[in-house]
Order: structure tokens, then C-alpha cells, then sequence
């Protein structure tokens, strides 16, 4: 799945690592590393993480969105 | 005309700006056919992490390819650049000779990286860092372990590469003619503060130095000539010299553009030769010229993701709105780096800033909150690993708020004034040893 977090709007509340911590690390005060593309059957997960962001920056291709739209 | 044979809607830029456009045509209820051109094979993928996790091997290139928000129901043109506007005719021609007719036309081209100007840029051993493929030798390269990295240009991408490559343990030598990192974004103030922690990191800093010419053995690089005369050992150099707007398949279209962008009115509709836009095209993102009310009506581009997608939007509500429901544009531009172990923000335009006042923290502590003051109002706001005050002090350069914006609150010490100290304006004569992160025309 693909992952991409709007890191102007981040301000390391760390929700998503509590969410999906094999996915979502603050390094140092504030910075955020995150897996742009983890597997498929984590989805639950990194959508609970998107949920729990308080500044929504977190925006998830929905599942099967992009079938038969691939270039 | 049946849908099928409608040219419809085709987006040039296969861009994180070409994709947020495209969708935000869907989403606007556009149903017609939408073509997405890109001269990269890739599908749109994400720059940022290519100069710091990709280049410290933590992600897999692919792995930024961007997320998909919206059923596109697009053609891809991908692994083919655009090659020439024909407005006359509405026609965009690709380099295999095809030509792709179109109603309302989205230029996404962005920038790319300039490469090295002076001798030796024919050498193997020099990157640049700007494209997925560009990380991906680039990564090749340092996993082989280079006994010495040379990074030329301390602006962003250089910094950024710089902390990657100290991450990895390897020895660095960041070379820039300013008096410190970043001194033309951030001035040399702030740019002192980044410099201390740089050399506490290891890295081997050599402000106000020019690096004239490259010289090899065998085809690989070795060396780098100083102006003055001396020279620094190195088996791999990374030219961090900023962007060069990509709008040189637009050269016969008689509209304004030029390596510094394609000038848009504040609609982001192109202008022509003649001053008036033409209607059917638009720009956005780092390729788009405009001028932002923000910064008075002056002639702006801004080289950033959040540009990026918030113009690619704006240009996309346009396209679908009447000729006189046309709205023009107004950004601050907000960018992140995260180097050296700090995330550093700014939102609004440091140009032209006369004044910089600390309104948290200290830089002692390397976490502070500055804003940047011109003429009495506040146009930037910085920081240093204190995101969370941002947001108010984005608004107060939004709102073009007296400077400094927020006085006498009960947790504040007295504030202290500063100048920023911004290098004079470089000559635009001769070989320019830039760093652009931000160019600003």
C-alpha cells in the first residue's frame, strides 16, 4: 500500500507510532520516519494511525483504488 | 464529438503536482478523457525522502511512489518528455514524434537539477540529486564506501546529503561561497547555529570557499581545485547547485518562460508574449511563476511539496470554473528539512528580511522559534525542532502581522532583535556557484 504524510502539517504528536509502531518512529524531538509503502496486510493498522493523526496529515491509497489505473 | 474522440484535459508532469491536479480534476467532477505525461518512466513518486532515507539506504527507492487519492481513469504517457507547444494548433509534441491534442492544457514540468557548470563534468563520481534514478546510483555509489564525500553547495539538498552521509560514517567535506549553510534562506545567524552543529556531527565545513573545476584519473573524479589554488581529495562529489525551471520545450510557444519558470497570472494561467494568458493553459508547482498576493503581486516560484500540491489544486479549480469565476492564488510557502538530527520549518518568504527576532527558545539549545521581519511586518517564521508553534506564527506572516507578531505573553523573556545577515545578492555574471534551494524571482 502507499503512504505519504504531509510533513508541513506534521507536528509529532507520535499518534500514528502508538497506532503502528513497526510503521510510524519519531527520531529525536520531532522528527517523523514512516514507511511510505508498507505491506497490504498492514492496512488496518496504518489506517488506525491515520485516524489517530490530531493534524490529519496522513493520506493512504485507498485499497484497490488504483486497479486498472496504473499507467 | 463523441467523449472518446474529445481531446479533453492533458496534465504535462508526471509530478506529485501533475497527480494532486489530476485528482482535483476528478474530484471537481471533470469526466472527460485526462492524459498524464511524464518523461520519467515512473509513476509520480515523492522527492523528499530521496535526498535522506534513500540516500542512507533505510528505503527502497520504489518505495516513494505516491499514493493515489482518486480514480484517475487517466492515459499515462510515461518515458517520454514533452517536446514542444503548439498553441496555434492545441497540440503538445513528445519526443518520439507523437502529438497529443488537448483543450485545457496543466504544465507540471518542475525543475531539474543544474548540473555541474565548470571542468570535469564529464567525470564518473559526480551526482546529483534530484530524480529517483539520481538517488539510486547515488546510493550505489556511497554503499561502496567513498573514502571521502565532497558535497558542493550548502543549501538544502546539500545539508540534507551531508547529515545522510555522517549518518553513514563516511568523511565529508561540504564546501559553499557563503559564510554558512543556508546563509541565503536562513541567513548566516541562523545559518551559524547549523554550522556548530554540523562540525559537532563531523562534518568537515568550508564556508566561503568556490570550487572551480574537477580534475580526475582514468575518468573517475579525484580531485577538486579551490579558487585561491588549493584542493581537496575526494572519489565522490555531489553538486547540490539547486533547480533549473524545466521549460525548455516550451521555447517556440511564445510564452513567458525562461530557466527561472513560466510566468502565470495570479490565476495560474500562462502568460503569453503578448502579456494577456491564454485561457486554455496553466501551470503549478515548482515550474509556475506567479504573483503571489502574498508578497505584494511580486513574481514568485516557490520549489516546494506543499506548493506543489495546493497550486496543482488551485490550477485544477480553475480549469473546470467559468472564465469569470477565475480565483487567484495566494500561498505561503512552507517547507521541512530534517538533517542533523533536527527538523527545521519555515513558513512565509525570509527575503528581504532586515530583522530576526527569537520569540522561543534559545539557539543555544537548538530549539527556538524565530521570526523574520521586513519593514515592520512579519514574512517568515522558522523552526527548530518547536513545530508546534508554527502554525500561529504561519498565520501572523498570512496575515502580514506587525513584527515581531506576539509581544509581552507571560512565558516570554524580553525578545531579542537581530539582522539576520544575509549574503549581498549574488552577481548574476559569469559561472554562479548558487544554491537555490528557494530561487525567488
Amino acid at each position: 500500500m502507499r503512504v505519504v504524510v504531509d510533513l508541513n502539517r506534521c507536528q509529532s504528536y507520535a499518534q500514528c507510532c502508538y497506532a503502528a509502531p513497526e510503521h510510524f518512529e519519531v527520531r529525536g524531538h520531532e522528527i517523523l520516519f514512516y514507511d511510505p509503502a508498507p505491506p497490504e496486510a498492514k492496512r488496518s493498522q496504518v489506517e488506525r494511525a491515520q485516524q489517530a493523526c490530531p493534524v490529519r496529515a496522513i493520506a493512504i491509497e485507498p485499497a484497490g483504488l488504483a486497479e486498472g489505473d496504473e499507467p | 464529438m463523441t467523449d472518446g474522440q474529445r481531446p479533453g484535459i492533458v496534465v504535462v508532469g508526471a509530478s506529485l503536482a501533475g497527480l494532486r491536479g489530476a485528482e482535483a480534476l476528478r474530484d471537481g467532477g471533470y469526466d472527460g478523457p485526462l492524459t498524464l505525461v511524464g518523461d520519467e518512466p515512473h509513476r509520480p513518486y515523492d522527492r523528499p525522502p530521496l535526498s535522506k532515507h534513500v540516500l542512507a539506504g533505510e528505503l527502497h527507492p520504489d518505495a516513494t511512489a505516491l499514493p493515489q487519492l482518486t480514480r484517475l481513469r487517466a492515459q499515462w504517457r510515461l518515458g517520454l518528455p514533452a517536446v514542444a507547444l503548439d498553441r496555434d494548433r492545441r497540440v503538445v509534441r513528445l519526443a518520439d514524434g507523437a502529438t497529443l491534442p488537448y483543450e485545457t492544457l496543466l504544465i507540471a514540468t518542475g525543475a531539474r537539477a543544474r548540473p555541474w557548470p565548470g571542468e570535469g563534468a564529464d567525470l564518473a563520481g559526480i551526482f546529483t540529486i534530484r530524480t529517483l534514478e539520481d538517488a539510486r546510483s547515488l546510493r550505489s555509489a556511497l554503499a561502496l564506501r567513498p573514502s571521502r564525500v565532497l558535497i558542493v553547495g550548502a543549501g538544502l539538498i546539500g545539508c540534507e546529503a551531508a547529515s545522510c552521509c555522517r549518518d553513514l560514517g563516511l568523511a565529508v567535506t561540504l564546501v559553499d561561497p557563503n559564510p554558512t549553510p543556508l546563509a541565503r534562506l536562513l541567513g548566516t545567524v541562523i545559518g551559524a547555529t547549523l554550522a556548530g552543529r554540523m562540525r559537532a556531527s563531523g562534518v568537515d565545513l568550508r564556508p566561503n570557499v568556490k570550487v572551480v573545476a574537477f580534475s580526475g584519473e582514468d575518468g573517475q573524479v579525484r580531485r577538486a581545485h579551490l579558487a585561491g589554488g588549493a584542493d581537496i581529495a575526494t572519489d565522490l562529489v555531489i553538486v547540490a547547485l539547486g533547480a533549473t525551471r524545466d521549460t525548455g520545450w516550451l521555447a517556440a510557444a511564445a510564452l513567458v518562460a525562461d530557466p527561472g519558470g513560466l510566468t502565470c497570472d495570479a490565476a495560474c494561467r500562462a502568460l503569453t508574449t503578448t502579456g494577456e494568458p491564454d485561457p486554455a493553459i496553466y501551470a503549478a508547482g515548482d515550474v509556475a511563476r506567479w504573483p503571489n498576493p502574498l508578497t505584494g503581486g511580486r513574481l514568485v516560484t516557490v520549489e516546494h511539496w506543499g506548493n506543489a500540491v495546493d497550486q496543482a489544486r488551485h490550477a485544477a479549480a480553475n480549469m473546470l470554473a467559468p472564465p469569470t469565476g477565475q480565483v487567484e492564488y495566494q500561498h505561503v510557502p512552507s517547507f521541512w528539512s530534517s538533517q542533523f538530527g533536527l527538523n527545521i520549518k519555515l513558513a512565509g518568504l525570509t527575503e528581504g528580511a532586515e530583522a530576526l527576532a527569537i520569540v522561543q527558545g534559545s539557539r543555544a539549545s537548538h530549539r527556538f522559534l524565530a521570526v523574520y521581519g521586513r519593514a515592520g511586518r512579519t514574512v517568515a517564521a522558522l523552526s527548530f525542532d518547536q513545530a508546534r508553534w508554527l502554525p500561529a506564527y504561519a498565520e501572523a506572516v498570512a496575515d502580514g502581522a506587525a513584527f515581531p507578531p506576539i509581544l509581552g505573553a507571560t512565558d516570554q523573556p524580553r525578545i531579542e532583535t537581530l539582522e539576520p545577515g544575509f549574503p549581498s545578492p549574488r552577481r548574476s555574471s559569469g559561472r554562479s556557484v548558487t544554491a537555490l534551494e528557494t530561487a525567488h524571482a
